[in-house]
């Protein structure tokens, strides 16, 4: 299934997107957090800057979640991961409140108070946890409650691949086959959970083989690209919206950076992230987009024109917002 | 002879580790990253390399497995120590930790011995949030059959965790990530100290006089303890002599130390880091007011804690909702100032 001119224009303009907000981010949070201004001894301190505590990007895998969320509309549910900003971008969480969130201020989706790991932005139906393994159970209930609710909406919950050996995975396969939910689970396989490779903590090679196990479709996508993932997700997505139940999908993508920023990596051979660049999935998607005669050096431009600004004006967003007052942690525990 | 050099928390406890796994063979490591990373808080740091992967074993993200796994095995006579990377993660494994961990040898009729060592990182303060932050172990004592041990500096650590590793019983051990003495983290100096390079324990259930004072007690555990001290040193150039007692283990509880530091001084701060409500703080008040008969107070007892709130992220947030060396000092300043009522 060939996506439309505009679907691909799409794609490949998100994963821009997305790529410039990590590795922006990925700038912006190392300010403040080395020597000499922070305490003595200290080689680096997540607790200081302008976006303190831990930070987990997702440059590499950034078709995973615009292959998916390309099928998806306003009214589908995503569930995200600790690794959550490709998802809520691709879903459509706006940047400033996502990026203001993060700086801890109360222009942020959260009012500063949920951060990084925990964006939740109801009004685009976007949700995510640092728990590992958290993101299937809330995505049962969503495609439940449009079942009940006589919707065709569909609900997808992204995980990794550590996230696979979670009881909570296995329970909400069997829930959601049980139930016919109209689910899509999608395995991001990036080969590691914070140091541990996936041959050192799965038992099997392939995630998608544990969809026999709950009678469901297991799908592999051996490839980290955008148009494979799409293809693999639109037939997810059509079964899940005619009452065909859930899909399970998992996807060898790559991820870029350290597990968490100011990761050193010891567990990871040198070189590997060279080579995993060789295959960049973003100038793929490109050349494919030139062959169809819908992109030129001209178009190109532009649209990197477009996300850089897109990008820029939403880390002067969060800089310029102000904190929120500190008596109000006190609010917001119940409605 | 003793050689005894300066360790962070975190060396600390792999040493304290290191040395009874030689001792004895029974004693191995199971984790979430605790082998080639050496666990995210460095408490299993360099072990892979001396004891191998068979002894340090890295495991699935699957908690309820591993952790009901170091159950199952300490049955049959092994000495697992099972690390649950943040205690917050608890709620995916609570099952196997408070139902079987904590229940079977009592179940047993006292027959079912679980030499397990459940180790965690608690604490806030570096903007991680509400799924990374909270202490809980207040959760932990609420339960019966668990040992809760909260070491405050690198000396205890090391004795309290060697203790831990020999004691027959479940044992919990809590490490603050801003005392662990961490590369990538600011902390309190003061949890890095002399450690004695020979093996050594730290009886559970007895507090220590951190610091001697005769007008206000301020009972405290793990980086509190660091932080009341701050404080402590702050109050003595106005005149104010504090004394701070760690209590370095909730259960068993060194009951005593608490009432004997309060009767010298009248007054009562607990400063603690876990949730404020239900906890902590609440049962040391309490052990104190059920012995008013005993203890004359000068000041009504008083309590810092997280107050009914999740962690929130944002710094000004957070920083307003854990207690910190000013608010303690404030406390025993207002405590200075206070009065109980006189009976009619
Ligand atoms: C229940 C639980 N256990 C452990 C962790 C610590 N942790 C955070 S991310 C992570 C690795 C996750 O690996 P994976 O699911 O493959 O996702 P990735 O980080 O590769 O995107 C771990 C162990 C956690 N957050 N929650
Ligand atoms: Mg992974």
């Amino acid at each position: 299934m060939e996506p439309s001119a505009e679907k691909l224009m799409w794609m490949y303009e998100t994963m821009l997107l997305i790529r410039e907000y990590e590795e922006t981010m990925a700038n912006v949070y190392l300010e403040g957090k080395l020597p000499p201004n922070i305490q003595k001894g200290l080689a680096f301190d997540i607790g200081s800057g302008p976006v303190p505590g831990e930070m987990h990007l997702a440059a590499g895998q950034e078709p995973v979640a615009v292959g998916v969320c390309a099928h998806l509309r306003k009214e589908d549910t995503v569930v995200g991961t600790h690794r959550p900003h490709h998802f809520a971008i691709a879903k459509g969480v706006p940047v400033d409140a996502m990026t203001a969130e993060m700086f801890g201020k109360a222009t942020g989706l959260g009012h500063g108070k949920g951060g990084h790991m925990h964006l939740f932005d109801p009004e685009h139906k976007f949700s995510c946890s640092g728990i590992v393994g958290a993101s299937l159970p809330p995505a049962c209930g969503a495609a439940l409650a449009a079942k009940k609710m006589g919707k065709d909406w569909v609900a997808v919950a992204f995980f990794g691949e550590g996230a696979a050996n979670q009881g909570t995975f296995h329970e909400a396969l069997n829930l959601a086959a049980l139930w016919s939910l109209p689910a899509i689970f999608v395995c991001e396989d990036n080969k590691y959970a914070i140091s541990v490779e996936k041959s050192e903590s799965t038992a099997i090679h392939s995630d998608a083989d544990r969809a026999a196990a709950y009678g469901i479709p297991g799908v592999a996508v051996a490839k980290n690209d955008a148009l494979e993932v799409y293809e693999a997700a639109g037939e997810a997505v059509a079964r899940a919206r005619k009452g065909g139940g859930p899909t399970l999908i998992e996807v060898k993508t790559d991820r870029y950076m350290g597990h968490f920023q100011g990761d050193a990596e010891v567990y990871r051979p040198k070189g590997e992230v060279g080579e995993l660049r060789k295959n960049d999935p973003i100038p793929s998607l490109g050349k494919h987009l030139r062959a169809r005669g819908i992109l030129d050096d001209g178009k190109d431009a532009a649209i990197r024109e477009k996300v850089h600004g897109l990008v820029q004006k939403s880390y002067e967003f969060a800089r310029q917002s102000a904190y929120p007052e500190p008596r109000e942690a006190l609010q917001h525990v119940f409605v | 002879m003793t050689t005894a050099r300066k360790l962070t928390m975190a060396q600390a406890i792999s040493e304290a580790i290191g040395q009874e796994m030689e001792r004895d063979p029974k004693v191995f490591a199971m984790g979430e990253d605790i082998a080639r990373y050496g666990g995210i808080f460095g408490a299993t740091g360099g072990l892979l390399e001396r004891f191998g992967k068979e002894r340090i074993m890295d495991t699935p993200i699957s908690e309820s497995a591993f952790i009901g796994a170091a159950t199952g095995a300490a049955a049959e006579g092994m000495r697992p120590i099972a690390e649950l990377m943040f205690v917050d993660f608890f709620g995916v494994c609570m099952d196997q930790i408070y139902n079987h961990l904590a229940k079977n040898t009592y179940m047993s009729g006292g027959k079912v011995r679980l030499p397990v060592v459940l180790m965690t990182a608690i604490g806030g303060g570096y903007n991680d949030a509400a799924q990374h932050s909270q202490c809980l172990y207040g959760l932990f004592a609420h339960v019966p059959g668990l040992k809760i041990v909260v070491p405050s500096n690198a000396y205890d650590a090391k004795g309290l965790m060697i203790q831990a590793i020999r004691d027959d019983n479940p044992v919990m051990y809590f490490f603050h990530k801003g005392i662990m003495g961490l590369p990538w983290m600011a902390y309190y100096e003061g949890s890095s100290n002399e450690v004695p390079q020979e093996a050594y324990t730290v009886p559970f259930g007895q507090a220590r006089i951190a610091r001697e004072g005769k007008d206000v007690t301020i009972v405290a555990l793990s980086q509190m303890v660091q932080k009341a001290l701050l404080a402590a040193a702050e109050l003595e150039k106005e005149g104010i002599g504090t004394e701070v007692v760690d209590l370095r283990t909730l259960v068993p509880l060194d009951v005593e130390a608490v009432v004997r530091s309060v009767k010298k001084t009248g007054r009562l701060l607990v400063a603690d880091e876990d949730y404020l409500n239900f906890g902590l703080t609440g049962e040391i008040a309490a052990l104190i007011a059920e012995r008013l008969d005993q203890i004359s107070l000068k000041s009504p007892i008083r309590r810092l804690g997280v107050p009914g709130v999740p962690i929130p992220y944002s710094r000004p947030l957070e920083q307003f909702i854990i207690p910190q060396v000013k608010s303690i000092a404030d406390a025993c300043r207002g405590m200075m100032r206070g009065k109980v009522a006189q009976p009619a």
